[in-house]
């Protein structure tokens, strides 16, 4: 085979396989908008009367209201604290550190159904069980790797130098920290906090574990739906979920493109 | 706040740590021990729950089934992931970014939404079925979803991002121009990607299959909703156990079961590459 046309053949299978992981989760979309009332192509016909149904249930918007709160709530403090966490591991030197920076990414190691089963016995004790505090803990917990990590990439480009003129000419860290850290390195710090929020807004495994009918996600809504009946009002909720996780991909990918600009 | 700066640098930098770390160890790493101990004190102290794992057929048999389902999962995944490594490592740079983003964005979509796809395409009354026997070209839907091989699909085709990543990192770290030098020594293509390309990847590929079988472990999701009840891996017994029949004991011992292999095989990753290369994202 001349390289040119071995090259052609994987770049075919390349993009059928990148089609594959794509395209099917886009299926909900089209089927959203079917006029049937069971799971069908819109041939015949285009209708919203599926995102009729689901905008005017209550059980729906109450559950799209209560993932947004938990979402939004456990991305703020999983950012506060991992953003902490990230410049204080980032300036730390010492046998523990590496040890310290593996024990917070954790979280994200540990298999989601362990993380749901350790929740779930931990929480009925403290009375968490299917509260907003308990599973906006048990998010923050998740998604604070997330920022961790993120921050520390952000931390890895910053030129430690700053930081020794401002302490240096005399700020506390409080300052330091406030106006000089944390301006260079927001683009991390937002990503970190997007990743955050879609890490809550899609989680399932723990929400299924330490929430029973007060508190009802999205992801919790759609697990019910997809197990239950299939009909087209479950992929409009599923069209909701994709939405919102594309709208906060992109605004990272704007404050990535961002940043990349004011390094050049 | 400035006294606590004099003090000395090692321990302002530990108060940032601090609030992060407790609330990890207390509210994570405290409860994930308790279940770990638990397979040793429910329902009566002793390794009891232990000699399930030969005592019980069904223990057993559910180990094997994860261990294989996985198994193959990891064969899968890296064989196509490597290919769309290959064709990423040797693509235009924007062609490459217009590749990442497509990685970035299944990434991030919610592993729920990706199994009720496969449902709504190959389920029992997916769109495929129905579209065959509306053309007559069936008369009885294909079962293709509801089983071991629905399951594979699904796990297979959320792995693949997990299968690249560390792939194309380990491919860019390689000189091609050793690929060049192959070729104009009289080598053909085959035999400089055999001889050549293939045995300089061989760090990626276990990386990226301990990466794959360590996430795969873990599955639940997929399972439940593509298995139809009827595939049981270690993660949906587990939760049987807990919310039906309430057995701690049993649960317990397989999440320790779990934890330890995928820390175990986490060990030896990060021996291969740098877990945060991994975990990054991709090499940036």
């Amino acid at each position: 085979m001349t390289p040119s046309r071995l090259r052609r053949v994987t770049n075919v299978a390349a993009w059928t396989i990148l089609l594959v992981l794509i395209v099917p989760s886009l299926v909900a979309f089209p089927v959203s908008i079917t006029s049937k009332t069971y799971l069908s192509l819109p041939w015949e016909g285009v209708s919203l009367q599926h995102f009729h149904n689901l905008f005017s249930s209550t059980e729906w918007l109450s559950s799209f209201g209560q993932s947004f709160v938990i979402a939004a709530c456990s991305s703020a403090v999983a950012t506060f604290f991992g953003t902490l966490a990230a410049i204080g591991l980032w300036r730390m030197t010492g046998r523990f550190t590496e040890a310290i920076r593996a024990f917070l990414l954790l979280p994200l190691m540990v298999p989601p159904i362990i993380s749901a089963m350790a929740f779930y016995r931990w929480w009925v004790p403290l009375g968490l069980i299917d509260s907003y505090l308990g599973l906006i803990l048990a998010h923050t917990i998740l998604a604070i790797p997330m920022v961790v990590i993120t921050v520390s990439a952000a931390l890895a480009n910053f030129d430690l130098k700053l930081e020794q003129a401002s302490r240096s000419l005399g700020a506390p860290l409080p300052t330091t920290i406030r106006r000089v850290i944390l301006p260079v390195i927001r683009p991390g710090i937002l990503a970190g906090a997007v990743f955050a929020f879609i890490l809550s807004w899609d989680e399932i495994v723990v929400a299924l574990f330490i929430s029973k009918f007060d508190v009802f996600t999205l992801p919790r809504r759609l697990w019910n739906g997809m197990r239950e009946n299939t009909d087209p009002t479950v992929a409009a909720a599923a069209v909701l979920l994709i939405c919102i996780t594309l709208v906060a991909l992109i605004a990272h990918t704007l404050l990535t493109r961002r940043k990349a600009e004011d390094a050049a | 706040m400035s006294s606590a700066v004099q003090t000395g640098r090692f321990n302002v930098y530990w108060l940032l740590v601090a609030p992060a770390l407790l609330l990890v160890l207390v509210l994570y790493a405290a409860p994930i021990l308790n279940v770990l101990l638990l397979s040793f004190a429910d329902p009566k102290p002793g390794l009891g729950n232990y000699y399930k794992i030969v005592e019980s057929d069904t223990v057993s048999r559910l180990i094997f089934t994860t261990i294989r389902l996985c198994l193959i999962t990891t064969i899968a995944s890296v064989t196509l992931g490597y290919i769309v490594a290959y064709a990423m490592l040797h693509a235009f740079s924007t062609m490459r970014q217009r590749m990442m983003s497509i990685l970035l964005i299944s990434f991030w979509i919610s592993v729920l939404v990706r199994s009720f796809a496969w449902l709504m395409l190959l389920g029992h009354n997916g769109l495929l079925n129905n579209a065959l026997m509306a053309g007559g070209i069936i008369a009885e839907p294909l079962p293709i979803m509801r089983n071991e091989f629905g399951v594979l699909i699904g796990m297979t085709e959320y792995m693949i991002p997990y299968a690249i990543l560390p792939l194309l990192a380990n491919m860019q770290g390689i000189d091609l121009r050793v690929t060049s030098a192959s070729r104009s020594l009289g080598a053909s293509n085959v035999q400089t990607f055999f001889r050549v390309f293939l045995p300089l990847t061989r760090p990626g590929i276990v990386a990226a299959s301990l990466l794959v079988f360590i996430s795969s472990l873990g599955f639940y999701v997929t399972p439940a909703i593509l298995g139809g009840g009827k595939v049981q891996m270690i993660a949906e017994y587990i939760s049987v156990q807990l919310l039906v029949t309430v057995r701690w004991g049993t649960a317990a011992m397989l999440a320790t079961l779990m934890l330890v292999s995928v820390l175990v095989l986490m060990y030896v990753l990060n021996r291969f590459m740098r877990l945060s290369t991994v975990f990054g994202g991709g090499p940036r």
